[in-house]
């Protein structure tokens, strides 16, 4: 290191100021200045940034989407126990469930509208099919699975005032339509529980990003045990046994693939699932799909204490979405996230001998 | 749909037929002075509205925070000392020790001797030999920002005007750098785009359709350098905006650096590149430019300083290759950067298929739930 005769004028360096740039110092600096020396073997386990200020940018996102995943997933979780109770024939089964997948979907569809910068727009959504995108799969998938999820409802809504909407003749066509549309609704429903986790995934924000091989399993089970804990709180038990099935299964695909996903995750990302309020949400809902799911197996059948059960189950799902929206907007606000595991996987692949795909070069 | 990853021509690979050159910024921060003319002008140009919220950041002469739906030019500021610059200087020398081709000096060589000061043998250092602080170490007269700037005065009577910038010395260094919209090769923003409000311009550049874009902000979140956001919609509480502040153009949706789009289309560059004093921006042939930036590099190696290196020019790297080229001085990190970047879409065929797996495994269960027990 050069010294000059100048340097014992110089103050010494105040400490809070590294932290301040958002830096963790691992040791005393080494010398080798001239940059000619061998490079030590051991990388600086440190990382820096500019200003502590974010890499990426959290999409500008507010908790009407984490509300549209939630509604989405139970949306679709409903629409496919719809179909599967027209073609068993429990019609008490079907009509709560139709009614909740439009519900569902309609709110829910309501929520990504007014979260549109220019909401009179929304209608460009569907102004091409773009395959790279999962935000237009997604509005095709949902613009699909609504319109047969209501027509389906409006059948039923017919079918349950006694037939006195005024269709005259029209009436046969609704029944046919609506069968139709039901089944239509039960083909598209796993579609739309599953892409949402891929509209999370295809981004840069590293907790969505880095969950991108068990994000669909942590949904689609989440979207099952919603739907199935709402159908158990509004259907009488003796036809609500899929709705049960359905939840105990999702739960416990849930708490497994939540697990995996954790075990799997970037060390420093998986922080972002434990900490801050996502972390506490997280933490509530495995607690809530657990017990929900144990309810709904041991207990089920008993009207109280299934709905009980339901009613856990569908609030941690609304949890499990809203945790995973938040933490990933605190993983994009803080460069840590986004730094230090690319260094690492860029690291690993060095150590693997792959020199040849480093954005930064030299040559 | 075209190439999800990997080398490409990307105008080519959006469809177009004819074979425009690609065009790209060359930006060598070794001799960007920090003037910030290139915010300016390009605010200037594009109407990008002032920031609704204007603070002092406390971070060196930067008060721009970073690129944004307001800031398509965004120059960074970072101060070092003489710890961070060793450190600079053994990361870059890594680069180097890892058997990427160099043509820096082979390792172990002392490096005062290259210190020939002044230099400008690219041809981009505009001003010459000015700043020569006497060659007695290997940092003096290196630094480009002091070189093209006034020349600094060593104290000598007569040796020229006296200027109160402040040298880089052996123990501080500023390091400034232009950042803007990296023009990407596969574009995160653009693959990820529902609307198609975002397309590739036959220059290989990426633009948003203002009339288009509904504001969905799905392009802000697969973004892998943070460049392009969603403008605030200009609605304001009273005495939150400056009375001359208007509603804000193009308000709630998705907005970016357009490589002046408008004025390549007239035969002209960026206003940026334009305006640039020092030449720091450079707008051109992207081929072109990249071996112009390979040259650079490889020259301020030969001169000691390891620490030079470029960003976005290998187009094996996580988003085939950027546009925008960059010669930084430090970990791109340090410039606020990602390290190793990677367009989410690259992997989006593997995530498709795993939400497919996961739907399937969904109707299975459903229908063994409806099968499994008749009752
Ligand atoms: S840097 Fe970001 S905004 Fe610019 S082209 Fe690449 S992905 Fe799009
Ligand atoms: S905000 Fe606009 S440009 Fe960005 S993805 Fe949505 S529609 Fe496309």
């Amino acid at each position: 290191m050069s010294t000059s005769g100048f340097d014992s004028y110089r103050p010494p360096e105040p400490a809070g100021r590294r932290r301040r740039k958002g830096r963790r110092r691992a040791g005393p600096s080494r010398g080798g200045g001239d940059g000619s020396r061998e490079m030590p073997v051991v990388p600086d386990a440190e990382f820096g940034s500019y200003y502590g200020r974010p890499v990426v940018k959290a999409p500008p996102w507010e908790t009407d989407v984490a509300a549209y995943l939630f509604l989405g997933g139970l949306a679709a979780g409903s629409g496919l126990l719809a179909a599967g109770a027209q073609l068993t024939g429990r019609e008490a089964l079907r009509r709560s469930t139709r009614l909740a997948a439009i519900t569902a979907a309609g709110l829910g569809a309501g929520a990504l509208v007014r979260d549109l910068g220019r909401p009179e727009r929304f209608l460009n959504m569907l102004r091409t099919v773009k395959l790279t995108s999962p935000m237009s799969v997604g509005s095709w998938i949902l613009a699909g699975f609504s319109t047969c999820a209501g027509v389906a409802a409006a059948d039923e809504v017919d079918r349950a005032t006694g037939s006195r909407l005024p269709l005259g003749r029209l009436r046969g066509l609704l029944r046919g339509a609506g069968s139709a549309a039901g089944l239509g609704a039960g083909m598209l429903a796993p579609p739309l529980a599953a892409y949402t986790a891929v509209l999370l995934s295809d981004t840069a924000v590293p907790t969505w990003n880095e969950a991108r091989e068990e994000l669909p399993f942590v949904f689609v089970s989440s979207a099952s045990l919603a739907a199935g804990g709402l159908a158990m709180m509004t259907t009488p038990v003796a036809q609500a046994g899929p709705a049960r099935v359905l939840a105990v299964v999702g739960a416990a695909g849930d708490l497994v693939a939540t697990e995996v996903l954790e075990r799997r995750m970037d060390e420093t990302v998986v922080e972002t699932l434990y900490q801050g309020r996502p972390g506490r949400y997280l933490q509530v809902s495995k607690v809530l799909v657990a017990a929900g799911g144990v309810g709904a197996l041991l207990a089920g059948r008993w009207r109280a204490a299934g709905a009980l059960s339901g009613a856990a189950l569908l609030t941690a799902s609304a949890l499990t979405r809203l945790g995973y929206f938040e933490a990933g907007l605190t993983s994009a606000k803080d460069p840590k996230y986004t730094v230090e595991p690319q260094k690492r996987r860029l690291a690993e692949r060095r150590r693997r001998g792959i020199t040849d795909d480093s954005i930064t070069t030299v040559e | 749909m075209g190439q999800l990853f990997g080398p490409t021509n990307p105008a080519v690979d959006a469809g177009w037929q004819h074979t425009h050159p690609r065009k790209g910024f060359f930006t060598d921060t070794s001799v960007c002075i920090g003037c910030k003319a290139c915010e300016v002008a390009c605010k200037e140009w594009n109407h990008v509205p002032s920031d609704p919220d204007p603070q002092l950041l406390g971070s060196s002469y930067d008060n721009t925070g970073g690129l944004g739906a307001n800031t398509w030019r965004h120059v960074a500021f970072v101060e070092q000392d003489a710890e961070r610059i060793a450190r600079a200087r053994r990361s870059g020398r890594a680069l180097v020790d890892l058997g990427m081709p160099s043509v820096g000096p082979p390792p172990g060589r002392g490096t005062a001797g290259a210190s020939a000061p002044g230099g400008g043998a690219d041809g981009s250092a505009a001003g010459g030999a000015g700043g020569s602080t006497g060659g007695a170490d290997d940092y003096g007269g290196l630094h480009d920002a002091a070189r093209l700037g006034p020349p600094v005065s060593t104290g000598v009577p007569g040796d020229g005007p006296i200027d109160t910038t402040p040298p880089d010395t052996p123990e501080f260094r500023w390091l400034m750098s232009s950042d803007v919209c990296k023009h990407c090769t596969h574009a995160g923003c653009l693959d990820a785009c529902p609307t198609g409000a975002l397309f590739r311009t036959e220059f290989g550049s990426v633009v948003v359709q203002d009339d288009v874009c509904n504001g969905c902000g799905t392009c802000v979140a697969a973004c892998p350098f943070g460049v392009i956001e969603r403008r605030s919609d200009g609605t304001a509480a009273p005495g939150e905006r400056g009375p001359q502040q208007g509603p804000t153009r193009e308000g709630g949706i998705a907005q970016k650096c357009t490589l002046c789009y408008d004025r390549l289309t007239d035969g002209q560059q960026p206003a940026c590149a334009q305006t640039c004093p020092t030449e720091s921006i450079r707008f051109g042939n992207h081929e072109e430019l990249v071996a112009t930036a390979r040259e650079r590099v490889a020259e301020l190696h030969a001169r000691g300083m390891t620490e030079a290196r470029l960003y976005g020019a290998n187009q094996n790297d996580g988003v085939g290759g950027t546009g925008s080229v960059f010669l930084l001085l430090d970990e791109p990190e340090t410039y606020g950067l990602p390290p190793d970047p990677r367009v989410p879409t690259a992997d989006l065929p593997q995530m498709f298929s795993r939400a497919g797996w996961a739907a399937a495994g969904m109707l299975a269960t459903a229908a063994l739930a409806f099968l499994g027990r008749r009752r």
